[in-house]
């Protein structure tokens, strides 16, 4: 059992457990699944459902937390791939009183991809090359995307007629919801990535001490560029999805403190914020953990401004358990050493 | 010779760090109106017992006491700067002495700004803590504008500014660390003065540096520390500089290894690395180095001679200012450690846990680390790959892990040294630098890395090996190159002997 | 660094650029009121800039200031409206925000955690409160406060501030003299400098740092009381995001994020310059409110790159 508690993943997987049993028993239908309208039903759905865009930006979001970066923009880039993804499918009729797409719709998500990892450069150019610390320069565009998504929609939010533009969030692929594909189709891929190349590797490296890193040999530049990239990518992707499930893009409200619930999810994951050994599997679970977290506050009938409060509150401790000085004065109460020095 | 009273009395200090006891039972005697010396090598312990003197670390054991005029000594136990400075020890330290953004008047006066009173205002009194300041200043004979920024000021005013905060407070006890690293012949004479100024009025002072000229210049007394242990309190019309280099570096193993006979490389070959006119300003003067296939090249001097800067230099870890590099004969760029890495340099550092180690990666990962970077993103050693070639490493060297899979932060020092070696031969480098590899090692394992490294000669790799324990230098060395004040003093061959390293270190020219 | 006031007269340029480039373009833009507006609008901004412009120049970063001024909007509306007197009220605020503010300035001291994060989720906690009090808006009525949101000082050509226009003058005038002339407002400088030269040199970086923190929460009930005078009611998305807007005022007016360098005047002139912006889209009228965001965002790009150029350039000295 100890060996099992000594796993980086016992302590997210025993939360999450733990959550779905508060709720099961509240809840007894909670854990209930049927099979509806060609696929699966039940709240287990909703929360992967709901999950699956966090963890998304989440995943992106623990590459740059493991070298040592952040990026606070995750949420303004969402709502500029929402933005970019409904103004060219457009809220447009065809002649024949169908909704049609102004343009196909493979360029829409395309183009909104495109520009959303064109943000995740921008960001990594600021870091890389003008050295600006990451905080800052993901400030920049926190402040000035949203900006630009608004000025795009004029403030409006633009609802998407297209049907096929609801599949990415509200579509299922058998039996499970397609935006769970996504999530699961960019774990895996990521997964694959960081363990069949040297990535995973070199941002260990570069996180675990870059200096040690950079004597070694390894271009912590071209790794820091792609890393920061991909986070945009990942938000652009979230946006998409956010945006397809409920059909419009509003760049007021759009990924609106997504980017505290990624850093969120990754510290719960078990990856430490001041870099190197990182989880996926770990963030995947952090983000499960959020969203089950805030639909148990919901079915427990307690109002839903508590959620807050309660992240609040597992920010502190986790943040409290990383730090040295505080698991130092723990043990010291804990502990007392016999006599002193 | 007289001896004058004693302010400060410190006996059998030790402090350990977890992994290694940077103090064993260290006296230090300072007395007022002399200027004693501190010397050692890296490690040796002089910065733990300078934060010991200034409250910034407690010892594990032993006291001090401070004497005043009336009674006799009194045991102080000291737990902050703040209190140190309360009790009359004020000190310069090597690193930031000054805060760069404020005024040299501020940095002097800080934490003690004269206030106007109350009917006025009761903020803090500027016209005065300028007039103070500059009294101060003058006092030691300098005058500046202090209401210039410190950090645009050169780098002896600073010093000199930070002298001057020191003995604000009426110090008893003046503790100067490294105070004449940056500053030229001019600036040390006017730094010399001020301290004679301070000594004629009775401070003792504690002057920690490694130049060895400056020593016998200024002071009475010094005492030498190796390896956290007190070598001995000498007066310094007692040792010469000789004795005084042979004291700090020593003699670790007893009996005198016989140099391995290996095959001096053919001198006809061209350098496997040479750099022509290498510098970098305020680091390194220009020199040129070169070190052929197959030979052991030993870079020898004492602690800021600038061995490591030359290393990191050869290997592009910092941009030089002036200079070219040849590989085989032929120009390259190298500009990182990337281009270093491709040319089949390689680059053991000095600080392990620094620029060497990833502590929470395993030792597998951090030996494949350097050839996976060469090898790229795509191409990935496979986990067999990399744990076949990671056990084939440790046995080699024999390094002691209980798996490949151990985070390497918990090997012990040697161990993760012969981990990082490891690294760069599994790259099979054409040069390999090697900083100070023996440091922290005990001494079988320092035999069996001495051992490594004339085995690697033999295969045909170019050699750098700087060490500061100048006998291991000249025990493996093919040729020695001797540094000193981060110039090349000159070149010698590997049969030329300690002694005449000594000599050239010492300057006796 | 040659001239330590240059960033300072940047930003002056550039504001009194704006403010020509105004007047030349729109008719009516420099008239005293225009300006006048651009504090009173932007009092609580001002008020709360002041105090991030401490916790900046110590190095750090406060995220949490705009959930606290909401949070005062809340708890001042429903103790208001329970029957507490207004002095009552504005007292215990001011004396929750600076309790808060300690509470993170010792987490961030005491266990070396990064200010980023126990703000950030010091933020959490006081929008979560916020909504744990009340998630509608809670309308003002209390006369004392009614009264203090409609007085007006003239001060001459047909020109008047607001009692919050007030506070936000004499916030920034305290907060100058609190920078230059207190040995706090040093230390806060030293550390933001060189803090381990700062400890060095004895000074007392740990219970400084704790009061940076506490006075940023001080200024941020302070600044939700203005912007109780200003809303005359409590909710919980009120300054949402306020606490970017401070940082991009302070940051415009000349302080580095680095920390060590930088004035609370730089920051009165940084408030304006946002005022301004928006003052300048206003008077256009063609241009939609969204061109704000965009403008501040590219000028916190120009001013961070200037800045790095500014440390690259004295490191080489160095």
């Amino acid at each position: 059992m100890k060996r099992l508690a000594q796993h980086a993943l016992f302590w997210p997987s025993a939360t999450l457990v733990l959550l779905l049993l508060v709720n099961a028993v509240f809840n007894p239908s909670f854990l209930a699944l049927t099979w509806r309208d060609g696929h699966l039903f039940g709240n287990l759905i909703d929360i992967l459902n709901r999950a699956a865009p966090l963890m998304i930006v989440s995943l992106g979001m623990t590459l740059v937390i493991a070298i040592r970066g952040l990026d606070i923009s995750v949420g303004a880039v969402v709502a500029i791939a929402a933005t970019v993804a409904a103004l060219l499918v457009g809220g447009g009729f065809s002649a024949d009183g169908a909704a049609a797409s102004e343009h196909p719709l493979w360029m829409a998500l395309g183009a909104a991809l495109l520009i959303a990892a064109a943000c995740g450069l921008w960001n990594g150019l600021l870091v890389v090359k003008a050295g600006m610390q990451p905080i800052v320069a993901t400030l920049i565009l926190m402040v000035a995307g949203r900006g630009v998504a608004q000025l795009l929609t004029d403030g409006q939010i633009i609802t998407v007629y297209y049907a096929p533009y609801y599949v990415l969030g509200s579509g299922f692929l058998l039996g499970l919801p397609v935006a769970l594909w996504i999530a699961a189709l960019l774990w895996v891929a990521l997964q694959l990535f960081t363990t069949r190349t040297a990535l995973g590797l070199f941002i260990r490296a570069i996180g675990g001490n870059p200096e040690a890193a950079r004597v070694a040999g390894v271009r912590a530049s071209g790794i820091a560029l792609c890393v920061y990239t991909f986070c945009g990518f990942s938000a652009g992707v979230a946006g998409l999805i956010i945006s397809s499930n409920v059909k419009s893009a509003d760049a007021n409200s759009a990924g609106q403190l997504l980017e505290l619930d990624a850093i969120l999810a990754v510290t719960l994951g078990g990856t430490a914020l001041t870099g190197g050994r990182f989880s996926l599997a770990g963030t995947v679970l952090g983000a499960l953990i959020i969203q089950t977290l805030t639909s148990t506050i919901y079915s427990l009938g307690v109002p839903p401004e508590v959620t807050l409060v309660v992240k609040a509150a597992l920010v502190f401790a986790v943040m409290l358990l990383q730090s040295a000085e505080f698991r130092a004065l723990v043990m010291r109460v804990v502990r007392p050493r016999a006599g002193t020095a | 010779m007289n001896d004058r009273a004693i302010v400060l009395e410190a006996r059998g200090i030790s402090r350990a760090f977890p992994g290694v006891q940077a103090l064993a039972g260290v006296d230090l005697t300072l007395r007022a109106g002399e200027v004693h010396a501190l010397m050692g090598q890296n490690g040796a312990g002089k910065s733990t017992l300078i934060k010991v003197l200034t409250g910034l670390c407690p010892p594990d054991a032993g006291e001090i006491k401070l004497f005043d005029r009336s009674n006799g000594g009194q045991v102080i136990a000291l737990h902050s700067p703040q209190q140190a400075q309360r009790l009359g020890i004020s000190a310069v330290h090597q690193e930031s002495h000054l805060l760069p953004n404020l005024s040299v008047a501020e940095n002097i006066c800080a934490g003690r700004y004269p206030r106007r009173p109350w009917p006025r205002g009761g903020g803090i009194d500027w016209p005065e803590t300028r007039r103070r300041a500059r009294e101060l200043l003058g006092k030691l004979g300098i005058d500046l504008d202090v209401t210039q920024l410190a950090g645009g000021m050169p780098a002896a005013v600073q010093q000199l500014a930070a002298v001057a905060r020191a003995v604000a407070g009426d110090a008893r006890v003046l503790i100067l660390d490294e105070p004449t690293s940056s500053l030229d012949a001019d600036e040390v004479q006017a730094l010399f003065r001020l301290i004679r100024t301070l000594r004629d009025q009775g401070v003792a002072i504690l002057f920690v540096t490694h130049f060895l000229d400056q020593v016998y210049e200024i002071c009475q007394r010094i005492t030498v520390l190796r390896n956290g242990r007190l070598v001995g309190e000498y007066a310094c019309d007692q040792l010469d500089a000789r004795g005084l280099v042979a004291a700090m570096v020593g003699r670790e193993v007893a009996e005198a290894h016989k140099s391995h006979a290996h095959a001096p490389a053919a001198a006809t070959a061209p350098a496997a690395l040479a750099a022509r006119n290498l510098s970098r300003r305020g680091v390194l003067k220009p020199m040129d180095v070169q070190v052929r296939r197959g030979e052991v090249l030993g870079i020898a001097g004492l602690l800021g001679s600038g061995r490591t800067e030359l290393a990191r230099l050869l290997f592009a870890l910092d941009r030089r200012d002036s200079g070219g590099i040849d590989v085989d004969g032929r120009p390259v760029r190298l500009e990182n450690p990337g281009d270093a890495l491709r040319l089949g340099l390689g680059f053991c550092p000095e600080d392990r846990k620094q620029d060497g180690i990833v502590a929470e990666l395993p030792v597998r990962e951090n030996i494949v680390l350097a050839l996976q970077a060469r090898m790229g993103l795509a191409k990935f050693l496979t986990r067999a790959q990399q744990r076949a070639l990671a056990e084939k490493l440790v046995a080699a060297l024999g390094i002691k892990t209980a798996s490949i899979e151990t985070p390497i932060g918990q090997l012990s020092g040697g161990n993760q040294q012969k981990a990082i070696i490891a690294r760069w031969l599994a790259t099979d480098p054409r040069v390999l630098i090697l900083d100070e590899p023996t440091r922290g090692v005990d001494v079988a394992a320092k035999q069996e890395l001495m051992n490594e490294i004339l085995k690697l000669a033999a295969g045909g790799t170019a050699v750098l090996f700087i060490s500061a324990e100048i006998e291991e230098v000249v025990r493996v060395s093919d040729r020695i190159v001797v540094l000193r004040d981060r110039a090349k003093a000159g070149e010698l061959p590997g049969e030329a002997g300690e002694d005449a390293v000594y000599s050239m270190i010492a300057g006796d020219a | 660094m040659k001239h330590p006031l240059l960033p300072l007269a940047i930003t002056i340029a550039l504001f009194v650029a704006m403010a020509a480039f105004g007047g030349a373009r729109y008719q009516g833009f420099l008239s005293l009121q225009v300006f006048l507006n651009l504090l009173i609008d932007n009092a609580f901004l001002c008020v709360v800039a002041v105090g991030m412009t401490f916790v900046i120049l110590s190095g750090g970063i406060d995220l949490s200031v705009g959930a606290l001024i909401a949070l005062t909007t809340m708890i001042s509306a429903a103790l208001l409206n329970a029957g507490w007197n207004a002095w009552a009220v504005m007292s215990t605020v001011l004396a929750v925000g600076a309790a808060f503010g300690a509470l993170q300035g010792f987490l961030i001291q005491r266990f070396g955690l990064a200010p980023f994060i126990v703000t950030l989720a010091g933020m959490f906690l006081a929008r979560g409160c916020c909504y744990l009090i009340s998630t509608e808006s809670i309308p003002i009525s209390d006369a004392s406060y009614t009264a203090i949101a409609q007085a007006r000082f003239p001060v001459g050509f047909d020109a008047s501030l607001t009692v919050g226009a007030v506070i936000a003058i004499i916030v920034v005038v305290a907060g100058m003299r609190v920078a230059h002339a207190t040995e706090f407002g040093r230390t806060v400088y030293a550390i933001g400098g060189a803090e381990s030269a700062a400890r060095l040199m004895g000074l007392p970086v740990a219970t400084t740092r704790v009061r940076v923190y506490l006075l940023s929460g001080f200024t941020a009930a302070l600044a939700g009381i203005v912007m109780t005078f200003y809303m005359l009611s409590g909710y919980s998305l009120h300054a949402v995001g306020l606490e970017l807007d401070a940082i991009a005022a302070v940051v415009i007016g000349g302080t580095l994020l680095a920390g060590g360098v930088g004035y609370v005047a730089g920051t009165l002139f940084g408030v304006l310059i946002l005022g301004i912006i928006q003052t300048l889209i206003a008077f256009d009228g063609t241009l939609s409110s969204w061109w704000t965001r965009i403008v501040v965002g590219v000028l916190l790009l120009l001013f961070c790159l200037l800045q790095r150029l500014f440390e690259a350039r004295s490191r080489k000295v160095a």
